[in-house]
């Protein structure tokens, strides 16, 4: 694409026009990106399902996600029961319905709680320097010594068994890695000509940290973040497992798991069908992440 | 590299006493009264009390602390209320379990993944290229208990394969324990049919366990295969005259796997620790399994000394395979 020389004086106007031009080929250009980019397609498919199958669940479901109708347990697959009963003959399609919103809750409830801190920390160390940074520091790494895993089961189980806090646990594991990334961004645009600017004219450090670093180091934030959600997803389907994370007879996928473990012999449906839900939106949110990454990339971005 | 070594074991021990502080206050905000349970129900009040002050509870939180780094000192970390034990004495008990379960799978790791990724490089875009694409996806997307639970169906109940979660058949005696690692237990005791079947054994837990690790150090592999068989003197060997086969290995390959080293020595980590739902699936009598049990029955001090432990380990890894790297890439100065 050849742009005409620029003028070296622009009314408003025309300037104006030029940004909202510029702001609508960047707009085009993602989405020439994202067609292009087979597996970004299919993993956004995946989770605009996931959000619709979310919405829609009470329309989508065959029967009630919590009636239990002993008489009908354990049933295979058929047209009236679409993934069988399970052992309280409860109709499993429905509940792997009702479970994308309790995934989709948990994905978006640790993302809220453990970036804000994680962000406000990282800045605050990058910026401030010296003691600071070093006392942040080493608290990250204090949290990042732990395996993630260990560190969320650890703190759900010291909180006590519940899918509230099972999300805080998750979160409690997940900031570290927020605060890693929002420094080093900050050290990055720190020096830039227009924080100096800033300074100059005598504003305050706050001001300058939460309005012109903070949405520097949201770009990369929200690329971490959306190539987190699948480990934060299986975070929560193990603890859910474990019988630390959401509790009966709520629909999360991975107590589900564990329910129909003892049912795995004759009725493989009861166990599998639900982790292969978990799977699928893993998968989705993993090959979104890595589509985000390639499009809000400056250095990747080439159409 | 001297002054570089000395900052981390600095910032390292930062962090242990950092862990020590953590797993202290956090088993403090525990919301259940770890003496109820040992006392029992029952139990009359003056019972509870003289043990509150038998165990030192009814002291200042900073003097109860102080005794807790003390006795972390001795390497004493408390009595499991599981198992009656000394902590320290049931991880070193249950340790070698996992140990033998984490290496088996990075080997397999290893096995399947550099191959891989050395043939996706070679061919890049090619069938080859996108199944080591679509295996790496997988293998980071799958929910692991899910996935042993299907495998287990599969080839334990339905085909019949592979033997029954554990160890080790019930039939069989386990060797005089040297190691605590089965295999090597009954190499020296010259015990082969145990051997087999403790094989046998690991095979399934292992190929959950390592499917992390092949996406990993496959994903790895290639792109560092990719930037390396660009480089200039990978073209000399080639006009050199040498076989595509002895460029791609010799030359290309060994220059590679700087950065796959990394990412084994980091996953060996995490599989160590990371074990707790493929042992817990698997029956596995590992620390994983250990753990997770000690987690559900709130056993604090298990709890507590586990954590401290496993978080030491890995920090451990972590500073081990930083210094490989540098060893191994001579290219790298630490300054800081």
């Amino acid at each position: 694409m050849i742009s005409e020389p620029v003028p070296l004086t622009l009314d408003l106007a025309e300037a104006r026009r030029r940004r909202t031009e510029a702001r609508w080929r960047y707009l085009k250009d993602s989405y020439v990106l994202w067609r292009r980019n087979r597996l970004m397609v299919l993993g956004t498919s995946i989770i605009l399902g996931l959000l619709l199958v979310a919405a829609l669940a009470p329309l989508l479901a065959t029967s009630n996600p919590y009636e239990q109708t002993l008489r009908d347990r354990l049933l295979a697959p058929s047209a009236q029961h679409l993934f069988g009963t399970d052992g309280l003959g409860r109709d499993i399609f429905s509940r792997v319905l009702y479970g994308a919103r309790v995934t989709l809750t948990i994905a978006l409830l640790v993302a809220a709680i453990s970036t804000p801190p994680g962000m406000f920390m990282g800045i605050l160390a990058g910026y401030l320097g010296g003691a600071v940074d070093e006392v942040l520091m080493r608290l990250a790494d204090i949290f990042l010594a732990f395996p993630r895993l260990i560190l969320a089961i650890a703190f759900a189980a010291a909180l006590g068994p519940g899918v509230e806090n099972a999300i805080i646990a998750i979160a409690i594991a997940q900031w570290p890695s927020y605060a890693r990334l929002a420094r080093a961004e900050t050290l990055n645009v720190k020096n830039n000509d227009y924080i100096q600017a800033m300074r100059v004219l005598g504003a305050s450090k706050m001001r300058i940290m939460a309005g012109h670093i903070a949405p520097m180091t949201l770009s990369s934030i929200v690329v971490r973040m959306s190539l987190d959600m699948g480990t934060i997803i299986l975070t929560a389907a193990g603890l859910g497992f474990l019988g630390l994370g959401a509790q009966p007879p709520m629909p999360e996928w991975g107590l589900m798991v564990a329910d129909g473990r003892q049912f795995l012999v004759d009725q493989w449906w009861v166990s599998t069908l639900p982790g292969l839900a978990i799977l699928v939106v893993v998968m989705g949110f993993n090959l979104l992440g890595d589509g985000i990454r390639d499009v809000l990339d400056p250095r990747q971005r080439q159409v | 590299m001297g002054r570089y070594l000395l900052r981390r074991l600095v910032t390292l021990t930062v962090t242990i006493a950092g862990i020590m502080v953590m797993t202290f206050f956090t088993s403090q905000v525990v919301p259940l009264d770890p003496l109820a349970s040992l006392a029992g129900p029952q139990a009359p009040p003056e019972t509870v009390e003289r043990l509150r002050a038998l165990y030192g509870f009814d002291q200042p939180l900073y003097i109860q602390f102080g005794r807790y780094v003390a006795r972390l000192g001795r390497g004493d970390l408390g009595v499991s209320f599981q198992t009656g034990r000394p902590v320290l004495q049931d991880i070193l008990t249950y340790f070698p379990a996992t140990l033998e379960l984490a290496t088996f799978a990075i080997l397999l790791g290893i096995c399947v993944g550099i191959p891989l990724g050395v043939l996706s490089a070679v061919y890049q875009n090619r069938l080859i290229d996108q199944f080591c694409r679509v295996l790496s996806l997988v293998g980071v997307s799958t929910p692991v208990f899910w996935l042993g639970l299907v495998l287990m169906l599969i080839f334990y109940f339905k085909l019949g394969w592979l033997p029954e979660p554990g160890r080790l058949d019930i039939m069989l005696i386990e060797p005089p324990r040297v190691s605590g690692v089965l295999l090597i237990d009954s190499a020296v005791a010259r015990d082969w049919e145990v051997f087999r079947d403790a094989i046998k054994h690991l095979i399934m837990p292992a190929a959950v366990l390592g499917l992390v690790g092949v996406a990993g150090i496959s994903r790895i592999t290639r792109s560092s295969m990719l930037e390396v068989l660009s480089q200039e003197y990978v073209k000399t060997a080639r006009i050199k005259g040498l076989s595509e086969f002895l460029v791609v290995t010799r030359h290309a390959l060994r220059n590679a796997l700087v950065p796959t080293v990394t990412v084994i020595g980091l996953t060996y980590g995490l599989l160590l620790e990371g074990s707790v739902l493929t042992e817990t699936i698997f029956s596995w009598p590992g620390l994983g399994r250990y753990l997770a049990n000690a987690f559900l029955t709130l056993d604090l001090n298990t709890i507590v000394g586990g954590t401290m432990f496993v978080a030491m380990t890995f920090c451990l890894v972590n500073l081990l395979v930083d210094l490989a790297y540098a060893y191994l890439n001579p290219k790298i100065t630490y300054t800081t």
